[in-house]
Order: C-alpha cells, then sequence, then structure tokens
C-alpha cells in the first residue's frame, strides 16, 4: 500500500481530459436547456387555464418519479424508433438530460415566482404596466434573487449524474478514471482523484451561494 | 369621473360586495370608512379593474373597467393607486420605482422619465432619498415614494388603500400630509382610511361600508355630526374614542 503511483494521472491526463469535457458539456446543456424549458413549463403551470396548467403538471410529476437511469435509456430506446434512425448516445443522453433537469428547473423557478408577493404584482398593474412587462421588470428580477442558490445547489446534481451516462456507453470523468484505474491497476490513485474534483465542485458551488446570499443581505 | 353601479362580488360562496353603488366628480374626495372586513379595500381595487367583479358595471371617465374589450393598462395607467402595504420593488431605488412605468407606459425616455421624478421626490420630501432602496427607507418614507410613483403618472385620479394602517404613528401625518396637499390641489380621490381626523379636514362626502353594503353616502359635516344609521354611530364612537 506504501507505493502509491500518482503519476498514473498524469499519464492519463487527456483521456481523464475527453472525460471531464462531457461531463461539462452534458452540465451546461442541461442546465441551459432545463432552465429554458423549466421556466416555459413553469409559466405553464401558473396559468390560470387548467388545460394549460394540467399537462405541464403531469410532465413535472412523471419525470420527478422516474430514476434518471431510466430516462437516459427511455430516449435512448424510443427516440430512434419513434423518428426511425438512430441519433447516437450523446444527443440522446443530452435530451434525456434536458428533459429531466427542465422538471426540476420548473419547480424552483415556480416557488421563485410564487414567493413574491402577490402585491408587488398589483402594484405594476396599477401603474398601467401590461402583464409581460410586470413579470420582465418586477416578479423575475426578484424570482431569480430568491431562487440563484437552488439553481446552483441543482447543477452541482446534475454534475453528479453526469456519472449515469455510462449506461448508453458514454465516458464522463468518472467512467474514464474507472477504465484507466481497471486497465493500469490503480484503483486507489483515480479514485481519490475523482473524489477530489467532486469535492473542489462542490466546495466552489457551496462559496458561490454563500457569496451570493451575503451580497443580498447587504 | 368614477361611476360604481350596483356592484357585486364574491369570492367562492363568501360575499364581498352586496350591491355598491356610489360616484366621485371631478376634483372630490370621497373616504371610504368601515370596520375591517366590510369590502372597502375590495371595492377600490374593483375600480380599477385589480379584482373582477361577477355583476354591475364600474366607469371611469366614461370607459367600463370590465368590458372585454377595455384597455385595461391604459385606463389604470390614469389612476394612481397607492397601497396599504406600499408595495415599492425592492430590487429598485426609491427613484427608480418613480421611473419604471412612465418609461414602460408613457415611453418617456430614462432621462426624462427621472427628471419627472426627481421632481415628484422632491415635492413629497425626499429629495435626499433618491438612491435609497426601500429596505432603507422608514415607513412613512416608503409610502411617500408610493404616493410618488403613482403621481408621475399624471393620473386624473387616487385610489389609497389604507395608505397609513401599516405605519408607526408619528409617521402617519408626513403621509397625510402629502396627501392633503393633493387634495387641496383638487386631486379626485377615493380613500379608504381609519384616519377621521383626515376624513373631517379634507373629505367632501364619506362613505360608509359595512357587511359588502354602501350603508352612508353622506357629505362629511352630516357623516360627523348625524350619522343615519345605528351602524355608522356604533363606528364612529369606537374610531373617535380611540
Amino acid at each position: 500500500m506504501n507505493d502509491f503511483d500518482w503519476g498514473v494521472i498524469a499519464r492519463s491526463w487527456s483521456f481523464l481530459a475527453e472525460g471531464m469535457a462531457l461531463s461539462a458539456l452534458l452540465v451546461l446543456v442541461a442546465t441551459v436547456g432545463g432552465l429554458v424549458l423549466g421556466f416555459g413549463l413553469a409559466l405553464m403551470r401558473l396559468s390560470t387555464h387548467r388545460f394549460i396548467a394540467a399537462p405541464a403538471a403531469a410532465y413535472v410529476t412523471v419525470m420527478r418519479s422516474l430514476p434518471l437511469v431510466l430516462v437516459l435509456f427511455w430516449f435512448y430506446f424510443l427516440i430512434p424508433l419513434a423518428i426511425g434512425r438512430p441519433i447516437g448516445s450523446l444527443m440522446s443522453a443530452l435530451i434525456a438530460f434536458v428533459m429531466f433537469e427542465a422538471a426540476f428547473y420548473c419547480e424552483i423557478i415556480r416557488a421563485g415566482i410564487a414567493n413574491v408577493r402577490k402585491g408587488q404584482a398589483e402594484a405594476g398593474l396599477a401603474t398601467g404596466l401590461r402583464r409581460g412587462q410586470v413579470m420582465r421588470h418586477i416578479v423575475m428580477p426578484q424570482a431569480l434573487r430568491a431562487m440563484m442558490p437552488l439553481v446552483l445547489n441543482q447543477i452541482v446534481i446534475v454534475f453528479q449524474d453526469t456519472s449515469l451516462v455510462y449506461v448508453v456507453a458514454l465516458h464522463d470523468f468518472l467512467t474514464t478514471a474507472s477504465i484507466v484505474a481497471s486497465r493500469d491497476g490503480r484503483p486507489t490513485e483515480m479514485y481519490t482523484l475523482v473524489a477530489v474534483v467532486y469535492l473542489i465542485i462542490c466546495l466552489s458551488a457551496t462559496k458561490a451561494v454563500e457569496f451570493y446570499r451575503k451580497g443580498r443581505t447587504t | 369621473m368614477i361611476a360604481v353601479e350596483d356592484v357585486h362580488k364574491s369570492y367562492g360562496k363568501l360575499q364581498i360586495l352586496r350591491g355598491c353603488s356610489a360616484t366621485v366628480r371631478q376634483g372630490e374626495v370621497v373616504v371610504i370608512c368601515g370596520p375591517s372586513g366590510s369590502g372597502k379595500s375590495t371595492l377600490i381595487k374593483c375600480v380599477n379593474g385589480l379584482v373582477p367583479f361577477e355583476r354591475g358595471t364600474i366607469t371611469v371617465n366614461g370607459v367600463s373597467v370590465s368590458d372585454p374589450k377595455t384597455d385595461l393598462p391604459a385606463l389604470r395607467s390614469r389612476i394612481g393607486m397607492v397601497f396599504q402595504s406600499f408595495e415599492l420593488y425592492p430590487h429598485m431605488t426609491a427613484l427608480e420605482n418613480v421611473s419604471l412605468a412612465q418609461i414602460h407606459v408613457l415611453k418617456r425616455s430614462r432621462a426624462e422619465a427621472d427628471e419627472r421624478s426627481e421632481k415628484i421626490l422632491m415635492r413629497v420630501g425626499l429629495g435626499s432619498k433618491m438612491t435609497s432602496r426601500p429596505s432603507q427607507l422608514s415607513g412613512g418614507q416608503q409610502q411617500r415614494v408610493g404616493i410618488a410613483r403613482a403621481l408621475a403618472m399624471d393620473p386624473a385620479a387616487m385610489l389609497f388603500d389604507e395608505p397609513t394602517s401599516a405605519l408607526d404613528p408619528e409617521m402617519i401625518n408626513e403621509v397625510l400630509e402629502v396627501m392633503q396637499e393633493l387634495a387641496l390641489e383638487g386631486m379626485t380621490m377615493m380613500v379608504v382610511t381609519h384616519e377621521m381626523g383626515f376624513a373631517q379636514r379634507v373629505a367632501d362626502r364619506v362613505l360608509f361600508m359595512d357587511g359588502g353594503e354602501i350603508l352612508e353616502d353622506t357629505p362629511k359635516a352630516q357623516f360627523f355630526t348625524a350619522p343615519a344609521t345605528e351602524r355608522a354611530k356604533q363606528f364612529l364612537t369606537k374610531v373617535l374614542t380611540h
């Protein structure tokens, strides 16, 4: 046990970087796509029309009750069946992540909007602003502040969840490290590296949330 | 100028307004008072369409509030409203609060809007607080910003929904003074308030509401000396002795 070989990290660096790049891509697409789609879903859920609110509510409930692995499989096998041609692991994983995260972001955004006092919108409407303007200039800026910590938290969760893409034969950061670990017989070094990297990313996100909270209260 | 006719409003089974009718003429100051839960705030929010109602009509300058063809935002931009809990936008400075609707509704340039906002904030005695956020202002100051925000739109009438109820006693007067000044300048005003001193000084008429009905609609002198209904008498002894 006293002959660690940390050089294995340097030797496999470019392979690990590829895995990290895939994880980063998944996080980026899942976050941006999830926020956009989630915002649309949140607006639907807040609608007073049942026919608009109900489908969005159903979508969110279904997505949130399924494990991500299942959703990954689902899109991997179902999309080619639906459109009649294969779209590849990466594309299906990206779509699955966006669709899955949208359900969570929908709830975060909805709570953020619902938390803004009703009187705020009334005040805006009373001055003659239209609903869209009230949303944009009065409600959303306040909602965004309230939901920033939750969004950052969700990004950390997505980053950890990217490790699941191995089920559709994609190599994210954890998977590449795992491959190197068994190929070179260096599991201790590789899994320690993975843990440290995850820890650093999680801690920086936590710090960002704290920093943000401090900025708000002063 | 404002005509309310037989307005009914209920939330589910709970009936809030049971056939309210009243008119406010140009330049008139009408105070609405009554025990809490009597429907005063609901009635005043019906006037600018913030609260939809089931039956009856309300017209402002001849335009119906409940007609689906009415451009409600345009109508509201001509009626200022001041809220019990101020409802200033917490993420904006006092100046930005007052300028927002001027820019996006009246389409004034930012410079033009800010210039107007500065003048109005100065007028309500907040010349030194323009760049303060609502959280840095006292309740009385916040409410004066609220009044400035409404005045910046050059409204034809102003609605006040218990503007001093959320204020500490020592701050009530600074807000009432601004309102009194407005009244003396001839602003058309509907004021829901428990401040009977204010009513005695500036009101033309007093509406007394209870149980969703307007029980009295009388000139101020008569209301304070000889109220017609027993309930108004009881209400007056309660608020005046306290």
